[in-house]
């Protein structure tokens, strides 16, 4: 009887049991077959996120707290975590024929995948400073072994050293804020620390707050803490890379949020000035430094840095209109990304992916279908109506105005607009530049995450009405 | 009158698009003429139903008539209808469109069905923008619109198409994004972001500076205005003909538009502060543009300048803010539409003839093309405003309608009048009279198809020319209910100030006891 009813405390946990015994089982499997099950095993990932998901889904309603208050399951964390699982998924869903193709199937890497999921799952849920470090570093240490896979990859095992370095440093970092904060306010978790800081804090716990924005920061690849993303991803094979660009950074978003909203209501305004910063640092320089790139998987980095500090706008605001912005715009972004990447993986030429950008010219000619749906995307990514990227800034910014942040605002749709030119000049590479040679015919799992993400930021307006009522309600549970 | 006419009219074209793109397949030439045909029908119904529209219109309210509503964002909604300033311009848009793609039937050979579908797509997005009755909405047709424009320059501009689109694109895209942004403010500020609720809602005033900037950023650059003009002689030199047309015709126009739709309405008492401004930028735009397009040796440039020049004069006319000049402002902007429009044409057709644009290599053009100098000569006249032509009555009244107001602006913008004879003259002599260039021995005269092209257009110069009523009754109760709510709120704003400065007097007389 005693045994039931844990069993049934447990229940909130499924999603992240069904993932954590996935990847046993798939390691086990992979161990005792040998390298010639890899192909099935990865196969078998995705289906295990998928289970993941529904099991989610299914979870009963209302918010679970759970070990004594540091893993919360509420309506929040079941938004990022359907949305991280989505980005996982599409991730694995675009490495299948690649690593086919490369000969690189192994085995672990899908249950690295899994792990990293896992991970990411914890920190959507944790609210305690120790259950985020843990999240945190369970995320971590798988993604910085994927970088690394290809090994006989010099430009993959130094991406994989580069970011185990780096990412090691900041986790550094984020454990020393952790430890200065419940040094200040003795506690760790996010409620207490909120009511100790309710009235304000000192010198210590303010550096404790920087010191741990640094490793948030770092995990989103936000400036000044993005130096280590353009090389990673140029470094790392390609659907690792579109993994990077989706997955971890819904989760790194969702726990800066959490943790600044719910931890830290009572120095908001203190709060408030670093996160603008970073913001504008990350919208300035993703939008700038893009424009000299010419490697498609470069663009893609700083692309996504300047989309990190779209999606900080909202979290600027502080309010629960700008955390449903972040969390649309996490959506939204997510949808672009795996699109993006998809067409990036269908580059191949030769037998061998091509990352130049130039490569695309004439794409509209030799492959229209593709370029039809990278230029929805592209634009989308610039944020013009009537595409999905325009709606996420727009909620962000929304939230922006109004609680008053109007520098930041002007600011950021004027990088918007430096952002639109090197879109545009992919746009225009596809469409008006003379065709090259064409590329190898596109695996059919690539044209679908391409079709349905297209469609998808295409269709958005027609019906926006799900994601909007989702991520208002997900939004308000922090508040 | 229960379908909802309005929304068949604006997305028509959009399903046309889709036929486009799904059944044409095959081979090169039978796709071309299918895109074509379809694309041809699709804006065929699509004007024939906006007619029905007008049928249907009630000139004498000044409501919004054809409204739909339904929910949509949670904070904007899908909320559509026009009014007697609205559907003028909706009407222009689905009439040009026709005679845009008649106009590419031949021009345009190389990805026929990729030209058909921007097209398409861009109607509903112009339509969009002059029936949209939410901003969010009103925002996505309007910047929507820049895809598919950049795109027909980039693809099947010019030489130097790939800078003329980008620069089309990013200089819109600049204007507009302060606009969303004081959007986003009002929405704040109002609760809602629906434009009928929005026009009986009163900004503080210093929220209405801030905004009629923002939203002056936007429509200026898409007017466009002195000195941020500088995009438009690059994007109509470029662009293929339909789209110098469809440039000229309708996306000026949603600057002027957007003038009267929501500067003038929304912000008052901002409008009333920074008319001067506008006066100012318009002489100059109206002097300094009408002698530059004197020294131009490209005809579509020529044009394009006197496109600016000309669109002085609106923005002069609505903010005089009299009964004249807005109604002389809807006007001139519709005769724009054609004759601009027109013009563009008259060039396509010895563009596709002889493949330049330079004035020097064209003279003595009537020798061979009789007919076409004949068409020529109307437009030309209609730029110069000939009275008799509707060029003459939108230039009048805007022209009346300031001079109530400023006189020295409207007499300086007079004088643009005869800059305008001289050098549309000019262009008239160089091209069509003189002695036949060699190299124009063998050049025809228009067609069958460019003579239905042009039919409807010199008819239509003529018509409103002599007996503008139509057009100008079809706004009138729409313009005075504006001008009424204009006055009433300078007025408010007026009472307000004085009974400030009052309360400050009583104030300093009670310190001083």
């Amino acid at each position: 009887m005693n045994q039931l009813s844990t069993l049934h405390d447990l229940m909130p946990l499924l999603p992240e049991l069904t993932l954590a015994c996935g990847a046993m089982l798939m390691l086990m499997f992979g161990a005792f077959i040998g390298e010639r099950s890899a192909a099935m095993v990865n196969g078998w990932c995705v289906v295990v996120l998928v289970l993941a998901g529904v099991t989610l889904v299914w979870l009963p309603p209302g918010p679970h707290v759970m070990f004594g208050g540091s893993f919360l399951v509420d309506d929040y964390a079941r938004f990022l975590k359907v949305l991280t699982l989505v980005g996982s998924g599409g991730a694995l869903l675009l490495s299948l024929d690649y690593l086919t193709i490369e000969k690189q199937q192994k085995f672990e890497y899908g249950a690295l995948f899994l792990l990293a999921t896992l991970g990411m799952l914890m920190l959507i849920s944790a609210s305690d400073l120790i259950a985020l470090y843990l999240g945190l570093e369970l995320m971590s240490l798988p993604l910085y072994v994927i970088a690394a896979s290809n090994r006989e990859n010099l430009k993959s095992t130094e991406a994989g050293l580069k970011y185990f370095v780096l990412g090691a440093l900041s986790s550094g970092m984020l454990l020393y804020g952790a430890s200065l904060i419940y040094g200040f306010t003795g506690t760790v978790n996010f409620a207490g620390i909120a009511k100790a800081t309710q009235n304000g804090a000192g010198v210590g716990l303010i550096f404790g707050l920087v010191f741990l924005f640094v490793g948030f920061c770092f995990k989103i690849s936000a400036v000044p803490f993005h130096m280590w993303t353009p090389d990673v991803y140029e470094g790392a094979p390609t659907p690792v890379t579109a993994f990077f660009a989706a997955a971890p950074k819904v989760a790194g978003i969702a726990i800066f949020a959490r943790a600044t909203v719910v931890a830290f209501p009572g120095i908001t305004h203190e709060w408030q000035q670093i996160v603008v910063f970073v913001s504008i640092a990350s919208m300035a320089l993703g939008s700038f430094a893009a424009i000299g790139q010419r490697n498609i998987k470069r663009l893609m980095a700083y692309s996504s840095i300047g989309h990190m500090g779209y999606a900080l706008v909202g979290l600027a605001a502080g309010t629960a209109e700008g955390v449903q912005g972040v969390l649309i715009y996490m959506s939204i972004y997510v949808a672009m990304t795996l699109g993006t990447f998809a067409v990036i993986l269908s580059m191949r030429r030769d037998g061998g992916l091509v990352e130049t950008i130039s490569d695309l010219a004439g794409l509209s000619r030799t492959h229209p279908t593709m370029a039809f749906f990278l230029a929805v995307l592209l634009f989308s990514l610039a944020g013009i109506p009537p595409l999905a990227g325009f709606f996420a800034k727009f909620y962000v910014f929304l939230a922006a105005i109004k609680a008053g942040l109007f520098t930041l605002a002007v600011i950021g749709v004027l990088t918007s607009v430096v952002g639109a030119y090197y879109y545009l000049a992919i746009v225009k590479i596809m469409y008006f530049d003379e065709p090259v040679r064409s590329f190898e015919r596109m695996p059919m799992l690539l044209r679908l995450v391409l079709g349905v993400s297209g469609l998808a930021n295409i269709l958005f307006f027609a019906y926006p009405a799900p994601l909007l009522g989702a991520a208002t309600v997900a939004a308000k549970s922090l508040f | 009158m229960n379908w909802p006419i309005l929304s068949v009219v604006t997305f028509l074209p959009l399903l046309g698009a889709l036929l486009v793109a799904l059944l044409v397949r095959g081979n090169e030439r039978l796709a071309r003429g299918t895109a074509r045909w379809i694309a041809l029908w699709a804006t065929l119904v699509t004007f024939a139903i906006s007619l029905v529209m007008v049928w249907r219109f009630d000139a004498s309210s000044a409501e919004f008539q054809f409204a739909e509503k339904y929910n949509w964002l949670g904070i904007a909604s899908y909320h559509m209808g026009v009014d007697g300033i609205s559907l003028p311009f909706v009407i222009l848009t689905t009439a040009l469109m026709p005679i845009c793609i008649l106009a590419s039937w031949t021009a345009i050979q190389t990805r026929v069905k990729e030209y058909m579908i921007a097209f398409l797509v861009l109607e509903t997005l112009m339509v969009g923008t002059f029936s949209a009755l939410d901003l969010v909405l009103f925002y996505l047709f309007f910047e929507g619109g820049l895809i598919p424009m950049f795109l027909i320059i980039g693809i099947w501009g010019g030489a130097r198409r790939v800078y003329a689109s980008f620069k089309f694109f990013l200089y819109t895209l600049l204007g507009s994004v302060l606009m969303l942004l004081a959007i986003m403010a009002m929405y704040w500020d109002a609760g809602t972001t629906d434009i009928v609720a929005l026009l009986r809602h009163g900004f503080p005033i210093g929220l209405q500076k801030w905004a009629w900037f923002a939203f002056f950023a936007s429509f200026a650059v898409k007017m466009p205005m002195w000195p941020v003009h500088t995009w438009l002689p690059d994007a109509h030199v470029e662009a293929p003909t339909a789209g110098s047309v469809i440039l000229a015709a309708i996306l000026l126009k949603m600057g002027g538009y957007g003038f009267l739709r929501f500067s003038l309405p929304m912000f008052p008492a901002a409008s009333h502060e920074f008319a001067p401004l506008i006066f100012t930028l318009s002489v100059v735009a109206i002097i300094y543009t009408s002698l530059v397009a004197l020294m131009q040796e490209d005809v579509k440039k020529l044009i394009a300048y006197s496109s600016v020049a000309h669109m002085g004069f609106v923005t002069m006319g609505i903010f005089a803010a009299t009964a004249q000049g807005v109604a002389g402002g809807i006007f001139q902007m519709i005769s724009h539409g054609i004759v601009s429009g027109a013009l563009f044409l008259c060039v396509g057709v010895v563009y596709d003839r002889m493949h330049t644009r330079e004035i020097n290599a064209y003279g003595g053009l009537v020798n061979r093309m009789p007919l076409y100098a004949f068409v020529f000569m109307v437009f030309t006249l209609a730029n110069v405003g000939l009275p008799g032509t509707s060029g003459f009555i939108g230039e009048f009244l805007s022209l009346i309608g300031t001079f109530r107001i400023n006189i020295p602006v409207a007499t300086l913008a007079t004088l643009g009048v005869i800059l305008s004879a001289a050098y549309a003259l000019w262009l008239y002599r160089k091209m069509i009279f003189g002695d036949l260039k060699p190299s124009l021995e063998g050049i025809r005269d228009i067609g069958w198809r460019e003579t239905v092209i042009f039919a409807p257009l010199v008819v239509l110069t003529i018509l409103f020319g002599v007996v503008p009523k139509p057009v100008l009754d079809m706004s009138a109760a729409s313009v005075s209910q504006l001008l009424e709510n204009y006055n009433h709120a300078i007025a408010a704003a007026k009472a307000a100030e004085t009974n400030r400065e009052l309360a400050q007097i009583e104030r300093e007389r009670a310190a001083t006891r």
